[in-house]
């Protein structure tokens, strides 16, 4: 692997994170993130979403006028995730009530929206794939992490399995209601840039 | 006296440039706290007043000092009312009341002490600044607006996320945009709100044996639920009332506010405007009322004597560094802050309490509200030069 491939697959989980560096996504990172299930699911959806439509614009991307390109780019990520929210509803109904509007809205979604305007259109289709699946991937990361902290603190459990057993069911631990809140993502997403800035100390800004 | 200041001075190498250099801040901290600083202003004006930050902060504990001792014995005398309802305020035995007040008391301090004295030391040695007195404050605000039930280990939490969350990642003191002890008292209010919200037990039971438990509802909750409280005014103003260990006895505040006020530490616009918007607000609520059985009509004079509203525009709204900087902002930042409380102690379907609430908010928005002070600032000037 060369090292451009490299850079292209593995900043977007580090340095160039989609929601700790460039801060896309958020709205959905705060609201399918109560539960570890739906975001592991979100981010199946998402990455799915983001490969395909990078490549079908890295594609197209001689053929798009520049005039029109925002409209096309739309054109096709929302048929993508048209397709994406049907499997959903076909194959996992419970998680994609769960999800609700969230899967709909991955096609206002910064970060495929971002990808799509700023690499796929100015670059060959298999780097904008991959660029799609590392984007995708580096949402999940932190989406994950969010969801397991939030899952875990808020009701004591991983997976709808319990593991902390709660006060109300005759175990120790009580609840944080703070993490199944929308704030309590704010505050876990602001620690995780806070110690992402830490030990890389190149992010942080001349101050 | 002298041997400590010599054992102080042929320590200094070793912290500032030597071996211990680590942990220059703890013996900068001793240091101040046993003596004046020795340090001399290099470039003119010359004349230096003797306050400090220590000092404005020790001021601060000192007008505390009323609250505090109110709070321990009224914590007592409630553990002890709730065995034997037939207890007044005379016939209860002060001593009794003091110690049951203290061992409830103490361990919340201790725990307050403990978590939020380490953390604040440990960024003090990674940040490389000073250990600061502001913690004082913050170390004797946070226990007594907790109920004394809380479990130890929310205060532990609590006083963790007010350090780190609502002081240290600002820049520690000084640099804050809210008040240490509130954010504090936030977290534990939203993430554990069974043991702080006010319609549980917020009485300490430990010291009867009482087997079933004992539910004594606050003022606010009864006017909440009721329209009404069997609590008498006279007793919601001294303080013989259930609720958070330092803030029942309004007299007890006023006490510390005559203090703050004559010491010219806290702001008596802040003060009196919080005082005016809430009486403002309530008498507007007063107007609107249906009937006399809804809590919208009650009156002003109850909003200032129950709850935790005299504390916390008397200690936590005049918080120097979160508050408005203005005369003008003051004034504005305060009245809003009465305001807001009314407004979510009447109008808010999920509070009984506000005051926390709208300090918080009102915090964030203070340097907005000094900041158009000074833009309408200028502009007077300008167009009084005639510049425009």
């Amino acid at each position: 692997m060369d090292k451009e491939t490299k850079e292209v697959l593995i900043d977007p989980m580090l340095i160039k994170n989609p929601i700790t560096i460039q801060v896309l996504g958020i709205c959905s990172a705060l609201a399918v993130t109560t539960q570890l299930e739906p975001a592991l699911v979100m981010t199946g959806a998402l990455t799915a979403v983001l490969v395909c439509s990078n490549t079908i614009i890295s594609l197209l991307r001689n053929k798009i006028p520049g005039s029109i390109r925002i409209i096309t780019q739309l054109a096709i990520i929302a048929s993508l995730v048209i397709v994406a929210d049907q499997i959903l509803q076909a194959y996992a109904f419970d998680v994609a009530r769960s999800l609700s509007v969230f899967v709909g809205l991955i096609i206002t979604n910064c970060i495929v929206m971002g990808r799509a305007e700023a690499f796929a259109m100015a670059n060959p289709p298999g780097k904008a794939a991959l660029d799609g699946l590392s984007n995708g991937l580096g949402y999940g990361l932190i989406l994950i992490t969010v969801a397991f902290f939030r899952e875990l603190l808020g009701s004591g459990k991983l997976l709808g399995h319990v593991v902390l057993e709660r006060t109300a069911d005759g175990g120790w631990y009580t609840p944080n209601g703070l993490m199944v809140l929308a704030p309590g993502a704010f505050f876990l997403i602001g620690a995780f840039i806070w110690i992402q800035r830490t030990f890389t100390p190149e992010l942080n800004e001349e101050a | 006296m002298q041997m400590l200041r010599k054992l102080l001075d042929s320590l200094e190498p070793t912290f500032k440039d030597g071996k211990l250099k680590m942990l220059y801040p703890f013996f900068e901290a001793a240091d101040t706290f046993l003596y004046t600083p020795g340090e001399r202003t290099e470039s003119g004006p010359h004349v230096r007043d003797g306050i400090d930050l220590k000092r404005a902060m020790v001021t601060v504990v000192m007008a505390l000092m009323p609250c505090l001792l109110f709070g321990l014995w009224n914590t007592g005398y409630q553990s002890m009312l709730a065995v034997d309802p037939t207890l007044t305020p005379g016939s209860a035995s002060f001593l009794e009341a003091m110690k049951i007040g203290v061992m409830a008391f103490l361990p919340i301090y201790i725990v307050t002490l403990a978590v939020g004295g380490t953390l604040e030391a440990v960024f003090a040695v990674v940040r490389k600044h000073e250990i600061n007195e502001g913690f004082l404050v913050t170390s004797m605000l946070f226990p007594l607006i907790l109920p004394p039930t809380i479990p130890l280990w929310q205060v532990g939490l609590g006083i963790a996320f007010g350090v780190v969350v609502g002081k240290e990642i600002f820049g520690g003191t000084g640099m804050n945009i809210l008040n240490p002890a509130l954010v504090g008292r936030l977290f534990l209010y939203i993430a554990y709100p069974a043991a702080i919200t006010g319609d549980a037990v917020w009485i300490d039971t430990t010291a009867g044996a009482w087997a079933d438990g004992f539910s004594g509802a606050t003022p606010l909750a009864d006017f909440y639920v009721h329209g009404k409280t069997a609590i008498t005014q006279m007793d919601a103003f001294l303080g013989f009332i259930p609720g958070s260990i330092g803030e029942t006895s309004t007299l007890a505040c006023l006490l510390g506010a005559a203090y703050l006020i004559f010491a010219k530490i806290g702001s008596w616009r802040v003060m009196l405007s919080c005082w005016l918007g809430l009486i403002a607000t309530t008498l507007l609520c007063n107007a609107l009322s249906p009937d006399d059985a809804h809590y919208l009509s009650v009156g002003p004079w109850w909003h200032l004597i129950a709850g935790g509203f005299a504390f916390g525009s008397i200690f936590m709204a005049t918080d120097p560094v979160s508050a408005s900087q203005t005369n003008t902002g003051r004034w504005i930042y305060g009245f809003l802050i009465g305001a807001l409380t009314v407004v979510v102690r009447v109008l808010n379907p999920a509070y009984p309490e506000g005051i926390m609430l709208a300090i918080i908010f009102m915090n964030v928005f203070a340097p907005t509200i000094d900041h158009y002070v000074t833009k309408a600032n200028i502009k007077r000037r300008e167009a009084r030069l005639g510049v425009q």
